[in-house]
């Protein structure tokens, strides 16, 4: 059924599609109204699991992983200094091995303070072993939880799925709700290990000695590497089911272009726009949207953009002393790439300021004359 | 009393990591004597948690969980409702954590989940200070004690933390330490009969940081109780004080004098604690009298 919602209300829709069984949350701007909508599904008798109202995210991610591995499906949803609190936790669910799902709505971080869309939060917690899955719209948020319970709950790796503050989190568009029934079939009851069984006492996560640690941080690396696999599963599979997917990569008219720009989450949608009007006027160009962060889809983006010699990336984060965190993610996966490629990297929207169509032309402009890259990403203002 | 012949199944196994003549282990123990098998216990870093065992042993033989150090309270609270989720709501969640863990960096989460009521048994093995990082002071830690980060003397007075879990009005509260293991085994048997946040404040000696004798833990803990610096008592719905051991209300100096953390003490700080644990005793048989309700 179609609705016309918000891309946070299209979480809480996804969250209850799912059947969570506990939710633990603790409010802050701009994710809130998904913890005040399953707080009104929850009274209304329509989310079905427990709703816990915690003082803190920390406390939150705790009950939230603990309740996973106790065997339940779990959600929580937060933003900006929120994640940046759970950050302890964010480890320590990814190292337990647990499978909670969570949603993150990108905003800046302080300071200075400000409630605005900015990648940085999510991006900061690259590595807490966390899946992340970016989304370019609010169909894809509520179509990314569904698909995150499956990923989580098949890998045993927590997973995030980030939308951007206000050009998701509070837009409305129309977005299909899927039957409850398809839902129920693509996502089964859960089926996770039960690691407090009293009739079998373990001690889950005892201290290990030096070898142990280093054993246990190989398999998480690979249930990583697993997760490529899943996540391209889980988007097949739900293609299939519900008649849309978006890969961990997408890539548009790529294939004769002389520059490719590469985008996440919102900004996709604007150079998405501009592509045609900017090959009208002559410019051979093409489109590559990263959706999956961690893993890093590596090889899939070789697969597109090993050949390509110009290749400039638009993004709204900073890794303050370096550049925009995905071109530099980017740089390293085509590091062996056969030929010589010029790869700049261009912070657009930082702070949540605007992307527009014409911001888009002035970077396409200035990646194709330019001769060389430089080190350092080029600061886009209106 | 406990015979040869009807000694208890014990659920804390020997082989376990805790130091010699560790009051902390002999709570636990006591207390996991109580619980029974039929539960789950979070432990979050702390000498409990050491004493459970490095992987892949255990010397718990119940579904333990290592948590991390602020969070014991919320992490039950999770596997509580999990548990409730899938149908099987009669399995007890305990808690340890050490005073750290529960006076001073995990008090935000402990309180949040007491307001919530949340369906837990969370045991405080106060130890009175950092004793697994090597003896730090904590807000736990006795006014003019040493430790290794108050080597003249700690300054601060040991926060009230009964009067805090009282003020959240959870369904019970108490105190109970080594040196009175019925006491202290009747109390984690009544917290299991009740539901909600139940809190049970452990007064564990720790020989190696309180600088007393290997064999003493239980009986400083007597002193303690005798003196009246760690009464007995439980707190009903956060209200109605009973307390559960009539004291002999010895000087303070017996217990004082039992450890080497405070050897260094002055005369007229010795007189300070005196004057003090009257007073919190005054106030405390006030309440127990009803004065409080």
């Amino acid at each position: 059924m179609k609705k016309f919602i918000s891309g946070n209300h299209a979480v809480a829709e996804a969250v209850r599609l799912c059947r969570t069984q506990i939710v633990a949350a603790y409010p802050i701007t701009p994710q809130t109204p998904i913890y005040e909508k399953l707080s009104e599904l929850e009274a209304g008798g329509e989310l079905g699991g427990i709703m816990m109202r915690m003082e803190s995210e920390h406390s939150a991610m705790a009950a939230c992983l603990s309740a996973s591995l106790t065997g339940v499906r779990t959600f929580t949803a937060t933003s900006s200094q929120g994640l940046a609190l759970m950050h302890e936790m964010l480890h320590f669910a990814s190292g337990a091995r647990s499978s909670v799902v969570m949603a993150n709505v990108n905003r800046t971080l302080a300071a200075p303070w400000a409630f605005w869309s900015d990648q940085t939060d999510s991006l900061s917690q690259r590595d807490t072993g966390w899946i992340q899955i970016y989304c370019e719209d609010n169909q894809e948020a509520l179509d990314s939880v569904i698909q995150a319970f499956r990923i989580a709950e098949k890998v045993l790796l927590p997973c995030m799925v980030v939308l951007e503050a206000h050009y998701i989190s509070h837009f409305m568009e129309p977005v299909d709700v899927p039957d409850q029934t398809l839902v129920d079939r693509f996502v089964p009851p859960v089926d996770i290990p039960r690691r407090f069984e009293v009739d079998n006492p373990r001690f889950s996560l005892g201290v290990v000695n030096q070898k142990q640690y280093r054993d246990f941080r190989r398999l998480s690396q690979e249930a990583m590497e697993l997760a490529l696999e899943v996540i391209e599963d889980v988007d097949k599979k739900f293609a299939r089911t519900f008649g849309r997917g978006y890969g961990m990569v997408e890539a548009v008219d790529t294939e004769d272009a002389d520059l490719v720009l590469v985008t996440t989450a919102t900004i996709t949608s604007t150079a998405r726009a501009t592509l045609p009007i900017l090959r009208e006027k002559g410019f051979k160009i093409g489109l590559v949207k990263i959706r999956v962060f961690r893993p890093f889809p590596t090889q899939a983006l070789r697969k597109i953009l090993d050949n390509v010699s110009k290749i400039a990336v638009i993004e709204r984060n900073i890794s303050l002393g370096r550049e925009g965190i995905f071109c530099s993610e980017l740089k390293a996966a085509l590091a062996n790439s056969p030929v010589r490629q010029q790869i700049q990297g261009y912070l657009a929207g930082i702070g949540g300021t605007d992307v527009d169509p014409g911001m888009i032309e002035r970077i396409v402009v200035d990646a194709m004359e330019r001769k060389e890259a430089m080190d350092g990403p080029i600061w886009m203002t209106e | 009393m406990l015979t040869e012949t009807s000694r208890p199944t014990e659920v804390m196994r020997s082989g376990h990591l805790a130091c010699p003549g560790c009051g902390l282990a002999m709570g636990m123990r006591m207390v996991l004597r109580a619980l029974g098998h039929h539960a789950v216990v979070v432990v979050v870093p702390s000498c409990a948690a050491i004493v459970s065992g490095p992987f892949p042993n255990a010397a718990l033989d119940v579904p333990l969980f290592h948590s991390a150090f602020e969070v014991a309270a919320p992490t039950a609270a999770g596997i509580s409702n999990a548990l409730k989720v899938q149908g099987k709501d009669d399995i007890p969640v305990l808690a340890f954590a050490g005073d750290g863990g529960t006076f001073d960096i995990g008090l935000q989460s402990l309180s949040g989940a007491a307001d919530r009521n949340e369906d837990l048994i969370y045991v405080c093995m106060d130890n009175e200070g950092y004793m697994n990082t090597g003896i730090q002071v904590s807000s736990a830690t006795p006014r003019f004690a040493w430790t290794g980060t108050s080597p003249t003397g700690n300054t601060r007075r040991k926060k009230q933390i009964m009067e805090i879990m009282a003020a959240h009005r959870i369904p019970y509260a108490a105190t109970a330490c080594v040196g009175f293991p019925e006491d202290l085994m009747n109390k984690v048997k009544r917290a299991k009969e009740i539901r909600g946040t139940r809190f049970i404040h452990l007064l564990s000696p720790c020989p190696t940081g309180w600088k007393i004798e290997e064999h003493m833990s239980p009986k400083v803990t007597v002193a303690a109780v005798e003196t009246n610096i760690f009464p007995l008592f439980e707190i009903y719905d956060g209200t109605r004080y009973e307390i559960n051991h009539e004291s002999r209300s010895l000087p303070v100096e017996r217990y004082l004098s039992l450890q080497g953390r405070f050897r260094h003490l002055t005369e007229e700080q010795r007189l300070e604690t005196q004057s003090e644990v009257d007073q919190n005793w005054k106030v405390l048989n006030a309440k127990a009298s009803g004065y409080a309700c």
